[in-house]
C-alpha cells in the first residue's frame, strides 16, 4: 500500500553534524560500496572512465559557502541523502506500491520488483534522494542499511548505516527520532537539529545540526602592517635592559 | 523538468482524444456509419497512442499492470484505471453508434464524464507535485482541460464552440504563464532553507557533490531549452490557441480549412507542452545552485 502509515512505533533517521562535517565524502564512497554489493540491484556507473562519467549514489556531499555582508565566509560540507520523511510524498504517488514506509521503524523503501520506474517519487521529493538506476530502470535510494541495523551476522559495532559506521570525523549520528531520550534525540535538541526545507510539509527524520558561527573578526586597518612597529613600554629587568641598550 | 517526447506525446495527443469522446459521448456531431467509425478511429488511435507513448517512459513498461493497483492515494494510478475503464465504456457506445446507429445517451453521458475524470487526473499527476512549484496549482488542471475540451470541440466539428473554447483557453495560458513567473518564488523555498545555513547569512554551492552530471541534473534542471522561452510562448499561445480561435469565428470555417486550424493547434499544443516541463522548475535545483 502506498498511504502512508498513520503513526510508526520507531523513527530511525541520522542527525548530520555540520560542524564536524569535513567533507572527506568516505560516506559517499562506503554506502556506494555496502549499497551496490547488497540490498537489490547494483548501483551502476554508466562510462564509468569515458569522458562523461555518470553513476547512481544514495548519498552525496554538497558544498555550500556561506556570506554575510563584511564578514568572511564560511564554508559548510553538506551530506545529502533520503530524510525518511514522515509525509513522505514519494509514498503517495506512487502507482504500484513498490514505495513504502515501514510502519515498525519509518524507513523508506523501494520494492524493486513492483517498481515500473516511472520517476515520479524522485519528481515528488524535493530533496533529490532518489535517482534511477539507469541498467536497471527501477528507483535507487538510501535504505538506512536496513540489511546492516538488523544483521545479526555482523558485530554489533556495525549495525548502524554504512556511512556512520565508516564517518572519520564523527558527523552522523544513528538513532530513533521517537524515543526521546535516544542519542539523535538529546543531539539534536541541544543543537538545534533543523529540518531541511520545512515548508514542503513532508515531516523530515533526519536533523541536520548547524555549524556553530564563526568567532567575529575585529576590523584591522589594511595599511597595519606597513606601519613602523611601536616597541611597547615595559617595566622591569626587560624595561631597563631596553632603556640601557636604547643608550648606547 | 525534461521535457522528454514521450511524456510530451501523452500529455498532448491522449488529452485530445479524451476530449473528442467528452463531445461524442455527449451526442454532438450528427453522423453515422464509416463516417463515425472514422471519427471514434481517430479519437481512439489519440487517446491510445498517446499512453501507449507513456509507457517508453517507463523503467520497465512490461509491469504497468502494477501501475493499476494503487488508486487510494496516487493519481497516476487513478489515471491508468480511469483512461481504460473510460476507452471501455465509450467503446460499447461507439459499436452501437457505429453499426445500432443509436446514440445511448445514458452511456454517452457516462464515457464523456469519464474523459472529463481522466483527463483531470493526468493534470493531477503534475499539479500534485509541491516540489515543483509551477505545477502545483489548480491552474494545471484548467489548462488541460481546456486543452482537451478547444481540441475535442476543434476535432469533432463543433467550430464556433471550438472558437470560443481557444480564446478562453488563451486567456487561461496567459494568466498560468503570469501566475507561474512568480509560484517558485511565493514557496519561500530558496537555498537558506533548503540547507538549513540561510540564518548564517547568503548561501551560494561552492563545490557539486561530483564533477560530472547525474540523473537528478538530468531529469529535473533543465536550462538548456530556457533562453527562447519568450519566442516559444508566443508559438505556443498564437498557434496554440489565438490564431485558431481567430480562425474559428471570424473565418466561415469548411473541411480544408478545419484541417489546416488542426494542424495549426497542434504545433502550438507541442510547443506549450514542450515549454510545461522546460519551464518548471524543481526545488532540488537549489542543491546545485541552479533552477
Amino acid at each position: 500500500m502506498t498511504t502512508l502509515p498513520q503513526s510508526t512505533q520507531k523513527k530511525l533517521g541520522l542527525a548530520i553534524d555540520l560542524d564536524t562535517c569535513v567533507g572527506c565524502h568516505a560516506c559517499v564512497i562506503s554506502c556506494k560500496e555496502w549499497n551496490t554489493s547488497n540490498y537489490g540491484a547494483p548501483l551502476s556507473d554508466m562510462d564509468a572512465y569515458g569522458a562523461e562519467p555518470v553513476g547512481t549514489f544514495l548519498n552525496r556531499v554538497h558544498t555550500f559557502e556561506v556570506k554575510q555582508e563584511n564578514k568572511p565566509a564560511q564554508v559548510t560540507h553538506f551530506p545529502k541523502s533520503c530524510l525518511h520523511c514522515e509525509d513522505a510524498p514519494c509514498v503517495t504517488v506512487c502507482p504500484t506500491g513498490a514505495s513504502y514506509k515501514r510502519s515498525e521503524d519509518g524507513i523508506v523503501l523501494v520494492n524493486e520488483s513492483d517498481c515500473i520506474g516511472c520517476g515520479l517519487c524522485a519528481w515528488s521529493c524535493p530533496y533529490g534522494a532518489r535517482e534511477m538506476d539507469a541498467a536497471e530502470g527501477v528507483m535507487k535510494k538510501c535504505t538506512l542499511c536496513v540489511d546492516r541495523i538488523y544483521n545479526e551476522n555482523i558485530p554489533e559495532e556495525d549495525r548502524v548505516p554504512s556511512c556512520v559506521r565508516t564517518c572519520p570525523a564523527g558527523a552522523r549520528h544513528f538513532g530513533d527520532f521517537a524515543d526521546p531520550n535516544s542519542n539523535v534525540s538529546i543531539l539534536s535538541a541541544e543543537r538545534g537539529g533543523m529540518e531541511l526545507m520545512p515548508e514542503q510539509g513532508t515531516n523530515p527524520v533526519n536533523r541536520y545540526l548547524p555549524p556553530r558561527p564563526k568567532t567575529d573578526v575585529e576590523q584591522i586597518d589594511i595599511l597595519a602592517p606597513l606601519l613602523e612597529r611601536q616597541p611597547e613600554e615595559t617595566g622591569g629587568f626587560l624595561g631597563w635592559l631596553d632603556r640601557t641598550l636604547e643608550k648606547l | 523538468m525534461h521535457p522528454a517526447p514521450s511524456v510530451i506525446i501523452f500529455t498532448a495527443l491522449s488529452g485530445l482524444g479524451f476530449g473528442m469522446m467528452v463531445y461524442f459521448g455527449l451526442g454532438f456531431l450528427d453522423v453515422s456509419g464509416w463516417v463515425a467509425f472514422t471519427f471514434v478511429a481517430i479519437a481512439y488511435a489519440l487517446a491510445g497512442g498517446g499512453l501507449l507513448s507513456s509507457l517508453f517512459h517507463l523503467g520497465h513498461p512490461e509491469r504497468f499492470v502494477k501501475a493499476l493497483r494503487q488508486w487510494r492515494s496516487s493519481w497516476l494510478s487513478r489515471e491508468g484505471i480511469l483512461s481504460i475503464v473510460t476507452m471501455g465504456v465509450f467503446g460499447i457506445y461507439a459499436l452501437m453508434w457505429i453499426f445500432m446507429d443509436v446514440r445511448n445517451p445514458a452511456l454517452g453521458s457516462l464515457a464523456a464524464a469519464l474523459s472529463v475524470l481522466t483527463i483531470f487526473s493526468t493534470s493531477m499527476i503534475y499539479a500534485q507535485m509541491k516540489s515543483v512549484p509551477r505545477w502545483h496549482t489548480p491552474m494545471t488542471s484548467v489548462l488541460y482541460l481546456l486543452y482537451a475540451f478547444a481540441g475535442g470541440a476543434l476535432m469533432t466539428a463543433q467550430m464556433v464552440l471550438a472558437g470560443w473554447l481557444m480564446l478562453a483557453l488563451a486567456v487561461a495560458q496567459i494568466v498560468t504563464w503570469v501566475q507561474g513567473d512568480g509560484a517558485f518564488a511565493k514557496t519561500g523555498s530558496d537555498m537558506g532553507t533548503a540547507t538549513g545555513l540561510g540564518f548564517l547569512g547568503k548561501v551560494r554551492l561552492l563545490e557539486k557533490p561530483h564533477s560530472g552530471t547525474n540523473y537528478l541534473m538530468k531529469e529535473m534542471i533543465h536550462v538548456i531549452g530556457r533562453k527562447h522561452i519568450l519566442k516559444l510562448r508566443i508559438i505556443a499561445l498564437g498557434l496554440g490557441s489565438l490564431i485558431p480561435a481567430i480562425l474559428l469565428l471570424a473565418v466561415d470555417a469548411g473541411h480544408m480549412m478545419a484541417l489546416v486550424v488542426i494542424l495549426i493547434h497542434l504545433v502550438g499544443l507541442f510547443a506549450q507542452r514542450w515549454l510545461f516541463f522546460a519551464e518548471a522548475e524543481h526545488v532540488v535545483g537549489l542543491y546545485y545552485g541552479q533552477r
